[in-house]
Parts: structure tokens; sequence; C-alpha cells
């Protein structure tokens, strides 16, 4: 793609979210676009805001989900309640890749893998750690296009 | 004539998630609805003037300061009372029951669908919930404002027949077949909810 195709695709409102698409594939699918659609001048700074909910809500519930791991051994149906509710918030924001950690974990959970839910949960903490670092980069940049930074957003 | 000059309706969304309470929130609010949210079911109910072990509300006083509620939306998977629960206290209320109630899961569970829908949900959505669905709540609003203003008529028709009165009723006359639940205070017309058995399961 040339820079002037570049420059001209990141300047339009479909673009961002487009080239967003296209850093975050598989890591973010079409429902982050969804939440990026509510944003608007009413609520300028939506996505970063249910951004940072999710991850305080997610933090939570996978120290929840640690400790049950430690506290209840083998008490998978306690495991894959508390990981329900994970995936159902990653599902929300559109965080694809932990979602599928999230039901790999439940899978293990349903044929009483425990091996397989401790490997799992491993993935889903990385996950987590690498969407946070993603997303947080994301609005770094946006933050440094500026307000009116559409046609300095960076190409992403 | 009635010439109301329109409030937006009002929903109560009820979620335990953080981040969902906030998605379900904008997606009301963009929709041009008036938006409670609310963390639970418990919580929902007193909003709505209910105790849980009541049917009736905590005060019947007329010209009490009442919040009107046109639509319940809520998580299906909640601690302590889910939103089947909620559901069911809602229908079982007299004062409640005719709010037009939603249920979303993140689950599509076909078994849970069909219990929600004949308990007398209205509607199902499944999560993550989009723009495009809140274009479903209106109709579920407005059907039970019509057959309210249906029953409303005929109830005054018969009362105007038994009282061989010419005088017209007032619109705001309460009567002892509706409900009194949720009159909208600042509008015009009033807006007693009917409940709307689904057609399609």
């Amino acid at each position: 793609m040339s820079l002037e195709r570049i420059v001209s695709r990141v300047t339009s409102n479909q673009s961002r979210k487009l080239a967003g698409i296209a850093k975050y594939r598989g890591y973010l699918d079409e429902q982050f676009c969804q939440v990026e659609d509510l944003q608007d001048e009413a609520s300028p700074n939506f996505v970063e805001e249910v951004v940072t909910l999710f991850f305080k809500d997610s933090g939570r519930l996978m120290s929840n989900i640690e400790q049950a791991l430690e506290k209840y051994p083998r008490d998978f149906n306690r495991w894959d309640t508390y990981m329900q509710q994970l995936k159902g918030s990653c599902s929300s924001i559109g965080a694809s890749r932990m979602k599928n950690e999230c039901m790999s974990f439940r899978d293990s959970c349903g044929q009483g893998n425990v091996e397989g839910c401790m490997r799992s949960f491993q993935k889903v903490k990385r996950e987590h750690a690498v969407l946070r670092q993603k997303l947080e980069s994301y609005f770094q940049l946006l933050r440094q296009a500026g307000p009116a930074g559409a046609a300095t957003r960076p190409v992403m | 004539m009635a010439v109301a000059i329109e409030a937006p309706f009002h929903v109560l969304a009820v979620d335990d998630s953080l981040p969902d309470r906030k998605l379900i929130e904008r997606l009301l609010k963009t929709s041009s609805f008036q938006v409670t949210t609310v963390d639970s079911g418990s919580k929902a109910l007193e909003f709505l003037g209910l105790h849980d072990h009541e049917d009736s509300p905590i005060s019947t006083q007329s010209d009490q300061q009442e919040v009107a509620v046109n639509l319940i939306i809520t998580d299906y998977c909640m601690p302590g009372m889910t939103g089947y629960d909620l559901l069911k206290k809602i229908k079982e209320s007299s004062y409640l029951r005719d709010i037009p109630v939603v249920i979303m899961s993140s689950d599509n569970i076909p078994s849970r669908i069909n219990r929600c829908l004949e308990e007398g949900a209205d509607e199902f959505f499944l999560k993550p919930v989009r723009l495009s669905d809140m274009s479903k709540l209106k109709p579920h609003i407005l059907k039970s404002r019509c057959k309210e203003h249906y029953q409303q008529e005929q109830h005054l028709q018969s009362n105007s027949e038994s009282n061989n009165s010419s005088n017209p009723t007032s619109e705001n006359s309460s009567s002892s077949t509706s409900t009194n639940s949720h009159k909208r205070k600042a509008v015009d017309e009033e807006i007693l909810p009917h409940t709307i058995r689904p057609r399609h399961s």
C-alpha cells in the first residue's frame, strides 16, 4: 500500500477503525468496532472508559479464579462459573483471543481436566497482559495525535 | 386532546458486570432512552418501589414522587437474584407486571430462552447487545401503551354508561381495573404498560 493511500485512509473515521482492526487482527473483533461506534461528541472518551472498566473488572475476576484454583481444588463448577463471567466480559469488548482462551478453560472444566485448566489459565493471563499493552499504546497514540487529530492520527 | 411533549422513555437496565452496564447505558442513551442502571435484581426491585418479599409497592400514595419505568432490560446470569428470578418477581407483582421485560444473556441456550419467554419476557437478546437491538425495544413499549389506552377507553365507556354521565372523564383518573404503576408525571398522556405475551417463541 502506498504512503498516500495509507495517509488518506487514516484521515477518515472509518479507516481509523479499519486500521485498528488490521493491527489488532485476532486480538479484537467486530464487537470492538461496535464499541467504537458508540463514541461521539456526547461521549468522546467512551471507548477508553469501557476498556478501563473491562481491565478493572477482568483483573478482579482473574484474581478470583487464581484464588479458586488454589483454594478449591478440582471445584470445576466454581472455576467454570468464574470463567463464564470473565468470558462474558471479553465478549462485550470484542477481546476475541482472550475469549477463546476462556473457552478452552471452560472446556477443560467440562472434562474435569485440571492440567488443561491450569494451562489455559496461563494463556488467559498472557492474552490479558498482551491486550492491555496493545490497548494502552493505542490510547497513548490517540492522545498524542490530539483531539483534532484526524489528519495527524498515526498509522497503526 | 392530549398533546404530549413526550419525555423520553425510561429504561431500567440491570447487570452485575461493570463494563456491560456502561455499554448498555450508552446503547440506550444513543437510542434516545432515559436510563437508570443498577447492578442487581434486588436493587432493581428497590428502584421499582418493591421489596423482595412483597408484591405491592412500598407506598401507594398516588401523589408520591414516582419514577416511571417503561421497560426493564436485565442480564440473565447474576449472583443472588438471576434475571429470571427478577422476571418472575416482576410478573408476580400486580404493580409491576405490565412493564415489558427484556432478558440478555451471553449463552445461547434455547431452553433458557423459552423459559424466559414463557415466564413473560418480551424479548431475549444475545450478548454482546448491539445498537441494532435497541430498535426492538420501542415497539414493546408502544404496544403496551396502545393496549392500555384501549383498556382505558373500554373502562371509561363502561363508567360513563353506568354513571349516565356525559362529562369526559379525566385521563388521569385511576381505575381499579388497571394498574396504578408508573404513571408518567411530566407528560399529559398516561402510560400504564400492560403485559404483552410474545407471539413468537
